[in-house]
C-alpha cells in the first residue's frame, strides 16, 4: 500500500473554509431533511433497556410527534449493541430505518478474534442490516497492517449480506497521516478478494469514532477520511460510504459536514446510501431547527423526546 | 497635536463573554450636546437566541448553589458595583439618563437593592414558602423553585436601578437571566455586564443585551425556552407582544408600572414578594411519624 502523507496545514485550513459557509432559507431547510434521513439514530449506553430501544425505533420511524407539511423523513437507521438488534428489528419491522449494531466487541476491539467474529454473525443472525465494527488500534500503531487488514478481511466475510462500517477511532489515531493511511487500508481490506469490484456502492463505510473517546469526529480528520474515499473512487469506480460520529450534537455543524461531502465527493454522495450521521442528540436539535424555521418561534429542548 | 479620543465599543455580555453583535451592528452613542462617546452593540434575534442557549445551559447549576452561596455571589456583585460608583453615575448621566446627583442616587439605591436581595438568598423561602395545617396525619410543605430562565425588559429610565431591580429577585431566587437593557440609556447595563464578569457569578447566569427593544420582544416572549419574563413601563402594544407570546407558550409574564418615585421606594423593591413572579411554588406531602 502506498503511503499518502496528509499536509496537516492544508487540511486543517481547508476544512475550516468549508465550515465557513452561510447556509440560509429554502438551502438550510433542505439540508436539515436531508440530514435528518441521514441519522443513525444511536444508543450505546450500559443502560440501555429493551424499552429504551424501542422508544428511539419509534423515534427514528417518526421523529417529531406533531405533523409538519411535507412530512419529516425517518431517520437511515437505529444503531444499538448486538444484545438489542433482535428487539429493533422487531420495533422497526415495516419501515424503512435500517438496523445497526456494533459489534466485534465494540468499542475497545480487544478481544479475541473469534470472540469478535462471533459478535458479528450473532448480531447479522439476529437481523442487523449493517455492521459496525472497530479496527485493531493497537495493531495498527504498532505496524502490524497486515493483521488489521486481514482482520477487517475476515468480518466483513462475517457480515454475509449486512452493510459494514468500518470505525478507525481516529481520536487514538494520532496524526492525519495515520487516519489517511488506516482509511486507505480499511477500504482496500474491505475490497479485497473475494468481494473485489462486485463491492456495491455503500456496501462499506468507513467511520470516524466510536464516540466513547475525545476527539471523536472533527473536520480535518473527516476530510481526510473523505479524501481516501474520492481517491478510491477515481481509481476503481467504488463508491465507499462515510459516517463520522460523536461529538456532533448540533444542526449547523451537520450542515458543515454536509458542504464538506458536497465539496469533495460531489452531490452523488448526498444520500443515506454513501453518508450517515452517527448521534445522538443530533436528531433534536435538527428538529428544534426545523420547527423554528417552520414556526418562526424558538423552541425549547424540552419540546422534544430524548428517545 | 490634539489627542483623538479613543472611544470605546460597548459589547453584549453573554454566557460570561463580551461577544459583538453577531449582526455586525452599532450604534452611536451620543451625549446630551450630541457628540458620539461611545458606540453600542445593536444585539439581534440571534445574540437573543444565544443568551437564552447559556442562560439555560447555567440554570440548573445556579439552582444548584447553596442559597446561602447565591447570597455570597450576589454581595459581591454589589461590592464590585460600589467600587465603580463614579462611572455607573457617569454611565447614567452622560446620555440624560438623571442629572449628576440624580445618577449618584440612582447608582447607591442600586447597590443597595443588591445588597439587600443578597440577603433575601436564604430566607425568601420561608416568607414565600410555609408549612400548611392539613388534616389527617401528614406534614404539608410549600416551597418555591425557580422557575428557569427569566427574561428581564428593563425600563428605559431609571436604566441602572429598574434593571437591579428585575434582576436581582430573579438571580436571587436561581433563575437565570436574560436582560434587554435601556434602549435610551444603555450605558449602565453595559458597565454592569462588566460587573458580572469579575465577581463570581457564574457564566451564563447574567446575559445582557443591548439594542432595540421592538426587534427583540417578539422573539423573547415566544422563545419556548423563556420561563418567565419580568418587564416594566412598557408601552401599551409592547406589552401586548409579550402576552401574545405568553397565550402561545405558557410563560409567567410581570409588567410593572411605576414612576420615577416608586423605584427609589425601598419598602417596595425590597419586598421578597417581588420574588414571587419568578418562582413556581411546590406543595408536599409528608406522612408525619405519629
Amino acid at each position: 500500500m502506498i503511503a499518502r502523507p496528509v499536509d496537516s496545514v492544508m487540511l486543517q485550513q481547508r476544512a475550516a473554509a468549508l465550515a465557513r459557509r452561510s447556509i440560509k432559507g429554502e438551502a438550510k431547510m433542505a439540508g436539515l431533511r436531508m440530514a435528518l434521513s441521514m441519522l443513525d439514530l444511536t444508543t450505546l449506553e450500559g443502560k440501555d433497556s429493551p424499552q429504551k430501544v424501542k422508544a428511539l425505533c419509534r423515534k427514528a420511524i417518526r421523529p417529531h410527534d406533531k405533523p409538519i407539511d411535507p412530512p419529516l423523513p425517518s431517520v437511515a437507521a437505529v444503531c444499538v449493541y448486538p444484545a438489542m438488534v433482535k428487539i429493533a428489528r422487531e420495533a422497526l419491522a415495516g419501515s424503512s430505518v435500517k438496523v445497526a449494531s456494533v459489534a466485534t466487541a465494540f468499542p475497545s476491539g480487544q478481544f479475541p478474534m473469534e470472540v469478535r467474529l462471533a459478535d458479528v454473525q450473532r448480531a447479522v443472525e439476529d437481523g442487523a442490516d449493517e455492521i459496525d465494527m472497530v479496527i485493531n488500534r493497537g495493531a495498527f500503531l504498532s505496524g502490524h497492517h497486515d493483521v488489521v487488514a486481514e482482520e477487517i478481511r475476515k468480518v466483513k466475510i462475517a457480515c454475509e449480506h449486512a452493510h459494514l462500517k468500518i470505525i478507525l477511532e481516529v481520536g487514538e489515531l494520532e496524526t492525519y497521516d495515520n487516519i489517511r493511511r488506516a482509511s486507505d487500508l480499511a477500504i482496500e481490506a474491505a475490497s479485497c478478494e473475494p468481494f473485489g469490484e462486485a463491492l456495491a456502492n455503500g456496501e462499506v463505510f468507513i467511520k470516524t469514532s466510536t464516540g466513547k473517546m475525545q476527539p471523536a469526529a472533527t473536520p480535518p480528520a473527516v476530510l481526510a477520511m473523505l479524501e481516501a474515499i474520492r481517491d478510491h473512487y477515481l481509481k476503481t469506480g467504488v463508491k465507499i460510504g462515510m459516517k463520522p460520529a460523536g461529538g456532533i450534537s448540533t444542526a449547523k455543524q451537520a450542515l458543515q459536514y454536509l458542504v464538506m461531502v458536497k465539496e469533495t465527493l460531489g452531490e452523488q454522495w448526498l444520500t443515506p446510501k454513501l453518508f450517515r450521521f452517527g448521534a445522538s442528540s443530533l436528531a433534536n436539535d435538527l428538529l428544534r431547527q426545523i420547527v423554528k424555521q417552520t414556526t418562526g418561534g424558538y423552541v425549547a429542548k424540552h419540546d422534544f423526546s430524548d428517545a | 497635536m490634539e489627542r483623538l479620543d479613543v472611544l470605546k465599543t460597548y459589547k453584549l455580555y453573554i454566557n460570561g463573554a463580551f461577544p459583538r453583535t453577531e449582526s455586525g451592528r452599532s450604534i452611536a452613542l451620543k451625549n446630551t450636546r450630541g457628540k458620539v462617546i461611545a458606540h453600542i452593540c445593536h444585539g439581534s434575534r440571534k445574540d437573543l437566541r444565544n443568551a437564552v442557549e447559556a442562560a439555560r445551559a447555567a440554570q440548573e447549576k445556579w439552582a444548584g448553589r447553596d442559597a446561602y452561596n447565591r447570597g455570597q455571589i450576589l454581595y459581591r456583585m454589589a461590592e464590585m458595583m460600589e467600587g465603580k460608583r463614579d462611572e455607573f453615575a457617569e454611565a447614567i448621566r452622560v446620555t440624560g439618563g438623571a442629572t449628576a446627583a440624580a445618577a449618584r442616587k440612582e447608582v447607591a439605591a442600586s447597590i443597595d437593592r443588591l445588597v439587600c436581595f443578597a440577603g433575601w438568598c436564604d430566607k425568601f423561602a420561608q416568607v414565600l414558602g410555609g408549612h400548611n395545617p392539613v388534616a389527617g396525619p401528614h406534614y404539608n410543605f410549600t416551597i418555591p423553585e425557580p422557575t428557569g430562565v427569566v427574561g428581564v425588559v428593563a425600563p428605559d429610565e431609571p436604566a441602572l436601578l429598574g434593571l437591579i431591580t428585575l434582576i436581582g429577585p430573579a438571580i436571587c431566587a436561581g433563575n437565570t437571566v436574560v436582560a434587554i437593557a435601556s434602549q435610551k440609556h444603555p450605558l449602565p447595563a453595559a458597565v454592569f455586564g462588566e460587573v458580572c464578569a469579575t465577581s463570581d457569578v457564574p457564566s451564563g447566569v447574567v446575559n445582557i443585551i443591548t439594542g432595540k427593544r421592538a426587534e427583540l420582544l417578539e422573539h423573547l416572549a415566544r422563545h419556548r425556552e423563556v420561563d418567565a419574563i419580568s418587564a416594566a413601563n412598557l408601552r401599551k402594544n409592547q406589552a401586548a407582544i409579550l402576552r401574545a407570546g405568553m397565550a402561545e407558550n405558557l410563560k409567567r409574564v410581570s409588567v410593572r408600572k411605576l414612576n420615577a418615585d416608586d423605584w427609589h421606594d425601598a419598602d417596595a423593591g425590597e419586598s421578597p414578594w417581588a420574588i414571587e413572579p419568578v418562582v413556581e411554588m411546590k406543595t408536599i406531602w409528608h406522612p408525619s411519624a405519629s
